[in-house]
């Protein structure tokens, strides 16, 4: 589990310096995100370099406990949301109505291009 | 003896207290959710958040002294996003395969989710700094915030509506895809993940492992196009 931990943070702490250093508009975890792929993705090969748990399956078994609690990491931000709701509460009424509307429409909408486009291209599941 | 109050005041001041508050309201508000097999308006969020509020404004609690302990759960939001790799890994075949469905959608989705909110805030009379501070409201929090600011929106009203909109979309997102008959789960993840980023995509690894994985995707994909969408759609919409 610590080496895992630990190569998640590896691939976090690459992903922010090359973010930073390269002035990307991409945030640092993303770019972890995706060297952590690539490191999947090349792990046979690496097979005599790299550490046992990542061929394991010790990473998938920490990855996933933190993704089944991923609501739990949001409820700091959250909880500081509830202290500011001040800031909405002059046009409260009006951007409640337009985050609901916006947020059902944008999820219709995606839904169904997903869906029209998979049947475009011949794939039926 | 140690008076109650010189106890109360050694714990008021350790991380160790606002920790141990996050995670056991957060288990006592997913243990509810899972009794009621998950149903969306359970969300362990939404209802985590307002016990702790309510703890914090009992015992006037500052919010910077709250995420003194909180923060060790907050930090891990980034080695969560690169554990996003992992599934991802897990259903690359899959992915690989939903390339163009995903890009067709990402395009349309996020124009969606962007001119709606501004669009119908705009006829609702809402003002301009405010519309600007609503635009990427799909978008995760830090990137949004960096959007807003670039174009003179108030970054922290950005976060509650970014809140705000994430808790909507973990809520609707179940009951619309059932009323609409969706079963296709990498179209229902990918689209929570792109309406609703990392809440939707914590309702969506609650529903299924493989919509969780296309709604990281779809968190993701948001997060690099909305930054691209805002400079040529803001103007559009507010000139």
């Amino acid at each position: 589990m610590i080496v895992s931990l630990g190569l998640l943070l590896v691939c976090q702490l690459l992903g922010e310096i090359v973010a930073r250093a390269s002035g990307l508009p991409i945030p640092g975890p993303v770019l972890g995100m995706a060297l952590m792929l690539a490191l999947l993705l090349a792990r046979d090969h690496l097979a005599p370099v790299i550490p046992a748990e990542v061929r394991d399956g010790a990473l998938e078994r920490t990855s996933n406990a933190i993704l089944a609690n991923l609501s739990l990491l949001f409820v700091p931000a959250g909880v500081g949301v509830v202290q500011k709701l001040d800031l909405v509460a002059a046009h409260g009424a009006a951007l409640l109505v337009a985050l609901v509307v916006s947020t059902v429409l944008a999820l219709l909408v995606t839904v169904a291009t997903f869906r029209l486009i998979a049947r475009w291209t011949g794939d039926a599941s | 003896m140690t008076e109650p109050f010189a106890v109360w005041v050694y714990l008021s001041r350790t991380p160790l207290l606002w920790l141990t508050v996050t995670i056991c309201a957060y288990v006592v508000a997913d243990r509810f959710s899972a009794r009621v097999g998950r149903h969306p308006v359970a969300n362990p969020v939404l209802h985590a958040v307002w016990m702790i509020g309510l703890i914090l404004a009992v015992t006037g609690t500052p919010y910077r002294v709250y995420f003194e302990g909180a923060q060790f759960v907050h930090f891990m939001l980034g080695p969560a996003t690169v554990a996003l790799a992992i599934p991802l890994y897990a259903h690359r075949r899959t992915v690989a395969r939903a390339i163009l469905p995903m890009t067709g959608a990402l395009l349309i989705g996020a124009v969606t989710a962007l001119v709606s909110a501004v669009a119908i805030a705009r006829a609702l009379g809402v003002p301009h700094d405010v519309l600007v501070a609503l635009a990427p409201k799909s978008v995760t929090a830090g990137v949004a915030m960096a959007v807003s600011e670039r174009f003179g929106g108030d970054p922290t009203l950005t976060a509650v509506l970014v809140m705000t909109t994430g808790v909507i979309g973990a809520i609707v997102v179940t009951p619309l895809m059932r009323l609409t008959g969706v079963a296709d789960m990498r179209a229902r993840g990918f689209s929570a993940g792109l309406s609703a980023h990392g809440i939707g995509t914590a309702r969506a690894f609650q529903v299924d492992l493989l919509a969780g994985t296309f709604a990281g995707i779809g968190m993701g994909l948001n997060a690099m196009l909305t930054p691209i969408l805002a400079p040529v759609l803001l103007p559009l919409l507010l000139g």
